[in-house]
Formats: structure tokens, C-alpha cells, sequence
């Protein structure tokens, strides 16, 4: 029998009929994921409701109700509060945070030194943006510039007093700039410390390693505020008679060795995560301690870890705003302090220095994060134990 | 052979003290010793210097010294002319009933929103999203003004307050509830209840054991409910309600009557409660996540319901996985109470803040804060490790 007795033969693939007309679309979608039981349906229609109740207040209240432009609180208040705007409104301040801007930013940094401030900042981003990206070359100079040289370059840049710069005392230091100084020094301090607490609290020496413990603990124990009173009432009493210590300084002396404790803890999970034959196999070769730990250890413990370390650096900048507790005006302080200038002093004021506050932090924390998963996804090798 | 061992042996004996293991360890130890010593030593002694000069010193004696300041807020009684003891106490108090009310409704919360993040429902889970990356990525101390500042000071005057259900008033004096008065014979009620929450272990060890040895199954959850708000009802009826409530009414500047809820606590309870949900709801959903689905497929499989695999199955797995970290999260809400100090709500933190800027005896003051948070942590971890050890499963 050949091919030519047989009635028919398909030559090609026939194309896969179209799913039935229930299983596509926006209805198979919303019946699945909006509507799939009774209780689905009901919580499906409580969110509509609350989503139509609630949205179209919070949108007219921050963009088409909002006053984006003025000189003074009259933009922002009501006829009866003595404004021009009509009775009943409510809207944000957009004017409030456009006049005040710079004052968010730098607080009461003498406004002829800000280049300071900013080339600083140029300084921070320019390194910062290759230090973040995973293919960018020159990795160690890069790391080196960032976290050696910037500190210097910037305590000279900031404070001044040398070059024919002129001195800027730390008191006058305020707004954004002071969030990311204490981040940024907490951060480069907070690394290196965190990563001998976590050596020393997995040291076989008992002195050490009870030290390290005893240190971690008691400052993961307490909140950030105790440790900042410590930090700005108690250290002065520790220096000797006539030796002034910066309020400045001790805030952030105080906010990095909170943060190595926590930063030793995360360190410590990679530690520990490390299997057991790479620091044997290390042993073998005949490497000293501290050539397993910078050549073998570290480099793989670190990797670990590296989503927990921007975890406990997200949580760092956060905690930067409780810096107005001990009189230090960081950004949210300098927002909370032109609250009461009577130039904007409004019902609105407030809420609108909030929402601001918020989203300035909102975007920083969101973009670490973000930041953190992606990297977790690069460096994930595949060698899940 | 025994070329070597001679070898060894004779290396051994010759090896230079530098390179001798035990050796280097104790030279070391003792070097980290005494250098930290000696920072201990010149701290202390230029603390003493620098207090004499003050003319201070670090007794607790201050203690007993009147504190000559008020607190809004107060469990118990409690006015200007109490020592700075009794001041420490009432804040401790309120650290303590802020991080209590705090932990449970963040719990409540955050498990409600964890489990929306895995809901079937896009609406759901995308409004659980939502929450959970808008208030975990924002600082608590800026979502406390948020409610202090920006809800509830711009609420009306109390005597325009808002009118709640059963009675309660909200203005931007805070919140005044209905306060229960107990009259002649309440203490029955009080009585039953104790009794019917005794009966109620009783019911669930005896249903346990039955079910365990005949597999018949009791209604241990609808029982206890009955039980619960039955036995009191009861007492109650039988003493001709001995109950009335003192309704807050409305005053010129303030309410009057009933129990009012400062602004203070209503803002730091309402913040630290969202913010630590947000955490809690990412825990318990990793923690849910991290049962296998095999685990949910099985219990399909053996015929038992979605509520059922859900309770019997899932849960008890996940809870694992989710009580470390709850612990810790714990913790965090009760450190972050401390942040009472920025809206001025009495705690340990703030009334010692006075009282150090008052007296100041910055050393005790910090020296107590520490031991008492230590405390406050040790006895959670404590609790948190034998709850947890209770829902780690048995592993054979």
C-alpha cells in the first residue's frame, strides 16, 4: 500500500483552535481572579467601593485641588483663615515645599557654602552609581575612593576651615544632607566593625568572643533613642576635663555602633551559612587566620548576605530620622520645624511636609530594596544547599 | 616511619613560642584584656572627674526626691508630689501597655494582610501589596506625626466631637469611650469567667484525648465561645445587672465622664500597630510560602477541606517558620514604643528624658533604660522560645 491509496494525509501542523470564548479575556479574568467564589465576590465589591469612596478624595486633596505655586500661607489658607482660598477647601501645599526646599535640603547651612554641600553630593553619586553597577569596571579603586577617600574629601569639604574654606559648624548642619551623612557614615563605619563583632562573636577565644557578644546584644536590646541619649549625655562625661566632643559627632558615634551590632548579627548568618569545608579546606593550604578570612570566608560570607546588609541599611536610614529626638534637624526635623513658621502656618502645612517627608523616604527605602532583590537574583549561583 | 615521627617531634620541641597555637591565643586574649581595661579605667575615672567637678555623683538616691512634674497618662495613681520612682514606674506602665495592645493588634493586622498577599483575590492582593511596601519603606517616627500631626490634631474641637458607635466621642482631645461601672455583685461575673476559661482547657483536653483514642470529633472552638460569653451573661442576669456605663457627654473644652484615650497613645498605638503589621505580614507570608505545596496537594488528596488543610496542615508548618522572626519583630515594636517621646505620650523613655534633663543624672537614668529594656527583651525571647518549641513539630 503507498501513500497515494491514502485518502489524506496533513502535510502540516493544523493551528490550536482558540480557547472557548468563557476561558479568555477580561470576563474569564475577572471570573477567576475577581469573582471566583461568593466571598471572593463580596471582598472583590467592599474594595470597589472603599477604592471609589476613598481614591478620588486622596487624589483632588494632592494633585488637582492642590495649590503648586505662592509666596506666602494665604495661597494655602481659607478666607476664614485668613487666605484666599474659598471656604471649605482642602488641598496640598505644593507652594509650601517649593519655598522651602532648600531649607528641607540643607536646614541652616550658610546658603553661600552650599556648592559644598552639593559638590560633595555630586561627589556621593558619581562614585556610588558604578560602586552599584555589577559590571562596571575597576570595582576595588572604585570601592576604595568611595569609602576611604570620600569620607576625607568630605569631612574637608563640609566643615571647612582648611584651603581658605570657611569653617561651618556642625550645628548648622541640618535637612536632607544630615540624612545621608548619617547614613552614609554609618554604612562605611557599620561594615568593617559589624564584620570583626561577627569574627569575634565566632572566635574560639573565650574573652573575645564574650566581649563581641556582650557588645551585640546589649545594643540590639535597647531602642536607637537610649543609645543616641547615651550617645550625646553620656560621652561627654567619658572624655577628659576640657575636651569638647562635637554633639555631631556623637550622634554619630552612636548611630554606627548601632548599626554594627545588627550589621554583625546579618554578617554572622552568612558566617554561619558558609559550609564547613571552606574554612577547612583554607586550613589546609596553610593560610593564616586572616588570610582564610579576606581570601576564602568573607568574600563568599559576604555574598551571602548581601539582600540583609541593604535590609539592615534600609533600616539605618529610617531610623536617621530619630536624630530630632537629641536636637538634630535631619530631613524630617527641618520639615517638622517649618511647620511653625508663621510665614506658612496653615491646616494644610503639615499634612504636605508629611506627604513629602514620606515620599522622599518612601522612594529611597523602596529603591533599596528593589535594589537588594535584583542583586539577590544575580548573585544566586544555583548552590541552594 | 619513624624518620618522620622524628622528625615531628623534633620541630615540636624546637617550635618558637610565636607560633604555638595555645600560646598566641592566651597573648592575644590577654592583650584585648587589658587594652579594653585600661579604656574601662580612663572612662571611669574621668567620669568621676568630670562628675565631681559637676559636683554630682552616681548614687540612686535621687530617686526618692520629689519629681515635681505631671504625667497626662497614668495606670496608676499618680501626681506631681510622687517620687522620681513612682514616675519611672508609670512610665514603665505605659511602655509596657503600649507594647501589649501594640503587639496584638499588629499581629492581628499583619496576619490578615500576610495571608491577602497570597490571596486568590487580585484586588485583595494587590491592595496588601500596596500597604506593605508604603509602610515598610517609610520611618515610624514619620507615620506617627502622620497620625499625630496630620489626622488627629486637625480633627474638630471636643465639643463638635464625632459621634461612634456605642457611644464614643473623637475629637482632637483623643478618644472617650464608655467606662463600665461596676456595682454590688459584679464580682460573680468576674468569678465566671475564670471559671469558664478553666472549663474550657478542661473541654479541649478531654475532646483531645476522646478523639485521640476514638477519633469522634467534639465542637471544642463553638463550646468555648458559649462558655465563654455564656457563664458571665449568666452571673450577670442572676445579679440583676450590676453593671452601668459612664457615657462620655459633651463639655465645652473637653468631654467629661467616661474614659478618655489621649491623642498621644491613639497616635503611637495606631502607627506602631500598621508598621509593624507590614513586617509581620511579610513573615507570615514567607512563612506560608515556605510549606511545600506538596504538603497542601497531600491534604487535597486525603479528602480534607481548604479551611481544614489550611488549620491542620499548613499553619502548624508555617508557624516554624514564622516564630523566629515574629520574636524579633516583637521586640522591634516594644524598642520602637520609645519613639512615645516625640508626641509626648509618658513612657520609660520620655519621663526618663524629663526627669534626666531635670535632675541630671544621666548615668542612672541611662543605666535603668538599659535594664530595663534588656528585661523587657530577655523575658519575650524567653516566652517566644517556649512558644516556640511548643509549635516546632516532633521530627522522628
Amino acid at each position: 500500500m503507498s501513500v497515494a491509496d491514502v485518502v489524506f494525509v496533513r502535510q502540516s501542523m493544523e493551528q490550536p483552535a482558540a480557547p472557548p470564548s468563557s476561558q479568555r479575556g477580561l470576563v474569564h479574568w475577572a471570573r477567576t481572579n475577581l469573582f471566583a467564589t461568593p466571598t471572593d465576590s463580596l471582598l472583590t465589591l467592599v474594595g470597589i467601593v472603599a477604592i471609589i469612596y476613598f481614591l478620588p478624595g486622596l487624589l483632588d486633596w494632592l494633585f488637582f485641588s492642590a495649590q503648586w505655586t505662592g509666596t506666602d500661607r494665604s495661597y494655602c489658607a481659607t478666607v476664614a483663615q485668613g487666605g484666599m482660598q474659598p471656604d471649605g477647601w482642602s488641598g496640598a501645599c505644593w507652594a509650601f515645599v517649593r519655598a522651602k526646599f532648600p531649607q528641607f535640603m540643607f536646614n541652616t547651612y550658610p546658603e553661600d557654602e552650599r556648592w559644598r554641600v552639593m559638590l560633595a553630593g555630586a561627589l556621593l553619586v558619581v562614585l556610588l552609581i558604578p560602586f552599584l553597577i555589577p559590571r562596571a569596571p575597576y570595582k576595588t579603586l572604585n570601592a576604595l575612593l568611595l569609602f576611604v577617600a570620600l569620607p576625607i574629601v568630605g569631612y574637608v569639604l563640609l566643615v571647612g576651615g582648611w584651603f581658605g574654606l570657611r569653617y561651618v559648624p556642625t550645628r548648622e548642619w541640618g535637612g536632607f544632607m544630615v540624612t545621608i551623612i548619617l547614613s552614609y557614615v554609618g554604612i562605611v563605619v557599620s561594615l568593617p566593625l559589624g564584620v570583626i563583632l561577627a569574627l569575634g562573636r565566632r572566635s574560639q577565644l573565650p574573652v573575645v568572643k564574650m566581649l563581641c557578644v556582650i557588645f551585640i546584644e546589649m545594643v540590639r536590646g535597647v531602642p536607637l533613642i537610649t543609645v543616641l541619649f547615651m550617645a550625646t549625655k553620656m560621652l561627654p562625661l567619658f572624655m577628659p576635663n576640657g575636651m569638647k566632643i562635637d554633639d555631631f559627632l556623637c550622634v554619630l558615634i552612636g548611630v554606627s555602633l548601632f548599626a554594627s551590632a545588627y550589621m554583625a548579627e546579618v554578617i554572622r548568618g552568612g558566617l554561619q551559612a558558609m559550609p564547613k569545608g571552606q574554612y577547612e579546606g583554607a586550613d589546609s593550604l596553610g593560610l593564616t587566620y586572616w588570610q582564610k578570612i579576606r581570601l576564602i570566608i568573607l568574600p563568599q560570607a559576604l555574598k551571602l548576605v548581601i539582600p540583609g546588609i541593604v535590609n539592615t541599611f534600609i533600616g539605618l536610614f529610617k531610623d536617621t530620622s530619630l536624630v530630632y529626638i537629641v536636637n538634630m534637624f535631619d530631613l524630617l526635623g527641618a520639615i517638622r520645624r517649618n511647620f511653625t513658621d508663621p510665614n506658612w502656618m496653615t491646616p494644610q502645612t503639615p499634612m504636605t511636609g508629611l506627604v513629602f517627608a514620606g515620599f522622599v523616604f518612601w522612594i529611597f527605602c523602596f529603591g533599596m530594596s528593589r535594589y537588594s532583590i535584583y542583586m539577590e537574583r544575580r548573585l544566586d549561583t544555583g548552590h541552594k544547599r | 616511619m619513624a624518620s618522620v615521627n622524628a622528625i615531628d617531634s623534633d620541630r615540636g620541641d624546637r617550635v618558637s613560642l610565636i607560633y604555638n597555637p595555645v600560646a598566641r591565643a592566651i597573648f592575644f586574649q590577654a592583650v584585648v584584656f587589658v587594652g579594653l581595661l585600661a579604656l574601662i579605667v580612663w572612662i571611669v575615672r574621668n567620669t568621676v572627674d568630670n562628675l565631681e567637678r559637676a559636683g554630682r555623683n552616681i548614687s540612686f538616691g535621687f530617686l526618692n526626691e520629689r519629681a515635681g512634674f505631671d504625667i497626662g497618662q497614668s495606670l496608676v495613681p499618680y501626681s506631681s508630689d510622687s517620687t522620681y520612682i513612682d514616675a519611672l514606674i508609670v512610665g514603665l506602665l505605659n511602655t509596657l501597655l503600649i507594647a501589649f495592645v501594640g503587639i496584638i493588634t499588629a499581629t492581628i493586622v499583619g496576619f490578615l494582610i500576610g495571608v491577602g498577599r497570597l490571596s486568590r483575590n487580585w484586588l485583595i492582593r494587590k491592595f496588601c501589596t500596596v500597604y506593605v511596601e508604603v509602610f515598610r519603606n517609610i520611618p515610624p517616627l514619620l507615620v506617627i506625626f502622620f497620625w499625630y500631626l496630620g489626622v488627629l490634631a486637625i480633627l474638630p474641637q471636643p465639643r463638635e466631637s464625632l459621634h461612634l458607635p456605642f457611644g464614643m466621642l473623637l475629637s482632637n482631645r483623643g478618644l472617650a469611650v464608655p467606662k463600665p461601672v461596676w456595682g454590688e455583685g459584679a464580682w460573680l461575673a468576674g468569678a465566671a469567667l475564670l471559671l469558664a476559661i478553666a472549663m474550657c482547657v478542661f473541654v479541649a483536653r478531654r475532646a483531645r484525648a476522646r478523639q485521640m483514642a476514638t477519633g469522634q470529633r467534639f465542637p471544642v472552638f463553638w463550646t468555648c465561645i458559649a462558655l465563654l460569653v455564656g457563664l458571665p451573661l449568666l452571673a450577670l442576669v442572676v445579679m440583676g445587672f450590676p453593671v452601668s456605663f459612664d457615657v462620655p457627654v459633651l463639655g465645652a473644652f473637653q468631654t467629661s465622664g467616661g474614659m478618655a484615650i489621649g491623642p498621644e497613645f491613639l497616635a503611637l498605638y495606631l502607627s506602631l500597630s500598621l508598621y509593624t503589621a507590614s513586617f509581620i505580614a511579610e513573615i507570615v507570608r514567607a512563612g506560608i510560602r515556605g510549606v511545600g505545596k506538596g504538603q497542601t496537594e497531600a491534604s487535597f488528596a486525603l479528602g480534607l477541606r481548604p479551611g481544614a488543610t489550611t488549620r491542620l496542615v499548613v499553619l502548624p508548618q508555617a508557624m516554624r517558620i514564622i516564630v523566629p522572626p515574629l520574636t524579633s519583630q516583637y521586640l522591634n515594636l516594644t524598642k520602637n514604643s520609645s519613639l512615645a517621646i516625640a508626641v509626648g505620650y509618658p513612657d520609660l523613655v520620655s519621663v526618663g528624658g524629663t526627669i534626666l534633663n531635670k535632675s541630671g543624672n544621666s548615668i542612672q537614668i541611662v543605666a535603668i533604660w538599659m535594664v530595663v529594656y534588656l528585661s523587657i527583651s530577655l523575658a519575650t525571647s524567653l516566652f517566644m522560645n517556649w512558644f516556640n518549641t511548643r509549635v516546632a513539630l516532633v521530627e522522628r
